[in-house]
């Protein structure tokens, strides 16, 4: 776990440095984020405090078991919810966007894009053989192993299937601009996932 | 969307209108060491293309009888200001076909502003 906050992807655009540099972003809409609950080692057994994010405005839109929980810590309802270290966080806490500053390093987690059914050149970055020359061994992954011995095929070998879905992590993302009072956090480079991804900006090691 | 173009308002920069045979006098900030001046570039508008804070157009001049083009980013912060010296009458948004032509074949009418042909395009 790591201290930061949720944030919603919005897109890339480029702006530039005072030298003219232009530099390709990744606009995140983040927080402001609230907390909702203090977990403790003595009710749940372990400490954390839970965020939530992305307010919701209709009352319709939320079962009522939830209903109770955010009435409970009397914040708006949440669309999402994260557990950070709690730290001196207390209930009703609100997380923006204000705890990161240009030039700070930030560690994005996401659900990247999903890719459907790949082969292995495209999932597992094999070779595969070469287009013409009268080839007859394209894109296929070749051999997956030997014979009478070990006469099954070894763990983790790359196999054609799904690809994408799943959670990314990057770390080492640099913090380009903050607006505060627009929540907008403008990170150099790309992130995982789609445009209107939620993702988890955390603080990071720089 | 409009999230993104408020981040890319700021960058936004007051330029005059002009478009593709339109001649330009860009002035722009040149580093030198830890010194700045201000070059001048002088050309046709050959091409625009983008939008937003991605928007570029391309200035063609010809120096020395060298063709000489520049891309250009509109919102760069190396533009100091742009005059517009011209305005080119022409029948495309891309004017490529000026790199095979030479002297008086490369020449652009200007724009007539009492002419028949703007008082169709004003309406």
């Amino acid at each position: 776990m790591r201290e930061g906050i949720l944030g919603k992807k919005i897109g890339m655009t480029q702006i530039f440095t005072d030298e003219g540099n232009a530099i390709a972003v990744t606009v995140i809409e983040a927080g402001p984020c609230s907390v909702v609950q203090i977990k403790s080692r003595n009710k749940d057994g372990y400490e954390a405090a839970q965020l939530g994010f992305d307010f919701i405005k209709k009352e319709k839109k939320i079962n009522k078991p939830m209903a109770g929980h955010f009435k409970k810590a009397s914040v708006k309802p949440c669309r999402y919810l994260k557990e950070i270290p709690a730290g001196e966080l207390k209930i009703g806490d609100e997380l923006t966007v204000d705890m990161f500053k240009p030039g700070n390093s930030v560690v994005v987690s996401g659900q990247s894009i999903g890719k459907g059914f790949q082969g292995v050149m495209k999932r597992h970055n094999y070779k595969g053989g070469p287009a013409s020359h009268g080839a007859n061994f394209h894109r296929a992954p070749g051999s997956i192993g030997q014979c009478a011995w070990p006469s099954r095929v070894f763990k983790n070998i790359g196999m054609p299937g799904r690809m994408g879905g799943a959670s990314v992590t990057q770390k080492n993302i640099e913090v380009v601009d903050v607006k505060v009072e627009q929540n907008l956090l403008l990170l150099k480079g790309g992130v995982p996932g789609p445009r209107g991804g939620i993702l988890f900006i955390g603080k990071g090691d720089k | 969307m409009n999230r993104i173009s408020s981040v890319e308002v700021s960058f936004k920069k007051e330029l005059p209108q002009f478009g593709p045979g339109d001649t330009l006098k860009v002035h722009l900030k040149v580093k030198e060491g830890d010194k700045e001046r201000i070059q001048i570039f002088q050309g046709v508008v050959i091409s625009m293309r983008g939008s937003g804070t991605r928007e570029t157009f391309t200035v063609r001049k010809v120096s020395y009888g060298v063709g000489v083009e520049r891309i250009i980013p509109s919102c760069s912060p190396l533009i100091e200001k742009i005059e517009v010296l011209k305005r080119g009458r022409v029948r495309r948004a891309k004017l490529y076909y000026l790199r095979d032509k030479k002297g008086k074949d490369a020449k652009i009418k200007e724009k007539d502003f009492f002419g028949k042909k703007t008082k169709a395009v004003a309406n």
